[in-house]
């Protein structure tokens, strides 16, 4: 194990998949000569070439559209979305194209690519640039939606992405990129649609991902001094969603607060709640809760933007309320 | 024009050029958050262009807005309020940097999504056609934004229905660290009109008088029925694209070479060549705006926080 951050697993992550196989190639907005907007390829051009490290022109629509293409014809493709926020500006190839065209060609295409997006709040750039919306690109059935929480798995999961033959929406956690953690020794895949306990416990199940796993893991450990053991699911996937270990951990604690940093309506929280109550009715002691976003455009003030963050209290006050 | 009226557009400019360096000082303060483009060499662009409008003209524009909404009348404490996020601030504090606006200035924002505003700006022209109004929609954006879809959806449309829009680029050489002729096929951005059968034109963008006399012209060509017309004005950023930009993509050689043409320097040789005005009122000038713009710190450092009913509020305009 070596101690780096989620940036340095990411940035590893690519390069190691760049130098394994010369059909995987990375296209977008600065990642070349600058480097990455948030530096996660920094490097890759000079060592890579400009024919593997492509810089796009402002043009979400054509990157992931020409991503597409070039994955059809045999190609590997990486196409970074600067943000979240732009990937609307490429939503019809995302949704009606990549994640369409193996099922409705019956199987005759295979998209093998990636594209990798930053999304996330908390830095107050305020309404148009600190979406989570998450959960609406985990609505589309042909699309495999990963998150990941930890440095060592989002090394994990970016290398199984590129190597997997399905479409793969990744989203990196703007405020997660200086977050350290153990990542294991040279090559290693974590399955794409597997959840994880994070954290055992036998109180209450916690369901999270992305940044909100950190925020979980805090109200955990000031939980654990009340005497309160949380156990933390992380589901890495939205979709597929692996429910496994958080039925099994439900059934174990028959409690439930969900945490997401997206908007609450039609949220993943409103998915995960849905399946306990279908998976495991019969467990439940308490109505569920659900944590997440306040449903506001996020303000630029910072006061107003961390009010409408998912905070650590308010996880810690929703166990309370569910115990 | 009147003596008076040269010395308010270099006052505006001169505005803008502080306004911009004390907002990289409160950054740097950590009292500015999010992003922050700043305007510095660009200030003829906006200063020229707005000041040639009725004031039944629309302007709409990108992130990089602090400048245009100056031009456009803003003061400048409630641009500084905005920056620093305060109640008093022209978005009330939950816009920030990116996202300003006072519609009753004729000012339809700062947007943050690159190209997405031109739509919108057809829908604006639209409007005024549809009510035989004599206004044009001035919609200005950056070279970078002259690569995505919704621009060439914009400038089709706004031919095929004839409407007032000025298309106003502001070519400043760069999309982030993308050089214009890296990212677009053509580098000469007025010619990407000419598939749209559009009237197009190119000015020095360091002078603001050529900017100002060819805004004028186009202006009155519009309000007569042109129907829409591409202006490209060349420029450059002086300082990084936002702050904390690395600039790895340009030499400091080339950044030097662009800032001998500081558009304020050159107006001011204008100015005192043409005698219209003397050195010492041009120093005096730069006095009142720096005065302008200590105050308008000192008000938006002073000004309250939005409370907390702002969040809820505006989400809709009905219950
Ligand atoms: C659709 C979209 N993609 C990417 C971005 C990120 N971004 C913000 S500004 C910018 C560069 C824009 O360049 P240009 O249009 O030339 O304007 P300038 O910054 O030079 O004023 C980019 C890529 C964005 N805001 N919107
Ligand atoms: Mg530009």
């Amino acid at each position: 194990m070596t101690t780096m951050t989620m940036r340095e697993a990411i940035s590893q992550a690519l390069w190691e998949e760049m130098e394994r196989d010369p059909d995987v190639f990375i296209l977008g907005e600065e990642v070349g000569v600058w480097g990455g907007t948030y530096a996660v390829t920094k490097g890759f051009y000079d060592h890579f070439g400009a024919d593997r490290v492509r810089d796009t022109p402002i043009a979400e629509a054509v990157i992931v559209g020409a991503a597409i293409g070039a994955a059809m014809a045999g190609l590997r493709p990486v196409a970074e979305l600067m943000t979240i926020n732009f990937a609307f500006s490429a939503m019809d190839h995302i949704v009606n194209e990549a994640a369409k065209m193996h099922y409705m060609f019956a199987g005759q295409m295979i998209l093998p690519l990636v594209i990798r997006t930053v999304g996330g709040g908390g830095r107050q750039l305020a309404a148009t640039h600190s979406q989570t919306p998450d959960a609406v690109f985990a609505h589309f059935p042909g699309l495999k939606v990963v998150a990941p929480g930890t440095p060592a798995d989002a090394k994990g999961l970016l290398k199984a992405s590129i190597r997997s033959n399905d479409p793969i929406f990744f989203i990196e956690h703007a405020t997660l990129y200086q977050t350290r953690g153990e990542v294991p020794e040279g090559d290693y895949t974590i399955p794409i649609g597997k959840s994880i306990i994070q954290r055992q416990g036998k109180d209450v199940t916690i369901v999270t991902y992305s940044k909100m796993l950190e925020v979980s893991q805090k109200a955990a450990d000031q939980l654990a001094k009340e005497g309160i053991e949380a156990e933390i699911i992380d589901l890495r996937t939205l979709r597929p969603l692996d429910m496994e270990p958080v039925i099994a951990s439900f059934k174990k604690t028959n409690r439930a607060v969900i945490v997401e940093e997206g908007w609450l309506s039609y949220g993943v929280g409103a998915e995960i709640s849905a399946r306990i109550y279908e998976e495991a009715f019969d467990y439940v002691d308490a109505p569920i809760k659900r944590v997440a976003q306040k449903e506001v455009p996020l303000p630029y003030n910072r006061t107003l933007e961390q009010m409408a963050l998912p905070q650590v209290a308010d996880v810690i006050n929703a166990v309370k309320e569910v115990l | 024009m009147e003596k008076s009226e040269y010395l308010k557009l270099f006052h505006e400019m001169v505005v803008i050029r502080r306004l911009e360096e004390r907002a990289a000082e409160l950054y740097q303060q950590g009292k500015i958050g999010g992003f922050l483009h700043l305007y510095i060499g660009q200030e003829a662009v906006c200063t020229g262009l707005i000041s040639a409008r009725q004031p039944v003209d629309r302007v709409i524009t990108a992130y990089r807005d602090h400048g245009v909404a100056i031009s456009c009348g803003l003061s400048a404490r409630e641009v500084m309020a905005e920056l620093l996020g305060k109640a008093t601030g022209c978005s009330r504090g939950k816009g920030g940097s990116m996202h300003m606006a006072d519609v009753s200035k004729n000012f339809w924002g700062g947007h943050a999504i690159v190209g997405a505003h031109l739509p919108i700006a057809v829908g604006l022209a639209l409007a005024d056609a549809y009510k035989s109004q004599p206004a044009v929609t001035i919609c200005m954006f950056g070279d970078g934004a002259t690569n995505i879809g919704y621009f060439h959806e914009a400038l089709n449309l706004s031919k095929v229905w004839n409407l007032p829009v000025l298309w106003v680029c502001e070519n400043n050489q760069y999309g982030m660290g993308t050089a214009v002729e890296r990212a677009s096929a053509v580098s000469e951005i007025r010619q990407k009109a000419c598939g749209y059968r559009m009237p197009n034109d190119s000015v020095n963008g360091m002078d603001i008088i050529e900017v100002r006399e060819t805004a004028l012209r186009v202006l009155e060509e519009i309000r007569n029925g042109s129907g829409p017309q591409l202006l490209e004005i060349n420029t450059y950023r002086f300082r990084g694209h936002s702050m904390g930009d690395p600039e790895r993509y340009r030499k400091p050689e080339e950044v030097r070479k662009w800032e001998e043409n500081d558009p304020i320097g050159i107006y001011q040789r204008y100015l005192i060549e043409h005698k219209i005005a003397t050195e010492q009122e041009l120093d005096e000038e730069t006095s009142r705006a720096e005065a302008e713009i200590q105050d308008a710190v000192e008000f938006a450092e002073a000004s309250p926080e939005p409370g907390a009913e702002e969040l809820f509020a505006h989400i809709y305009s009905e219950a």
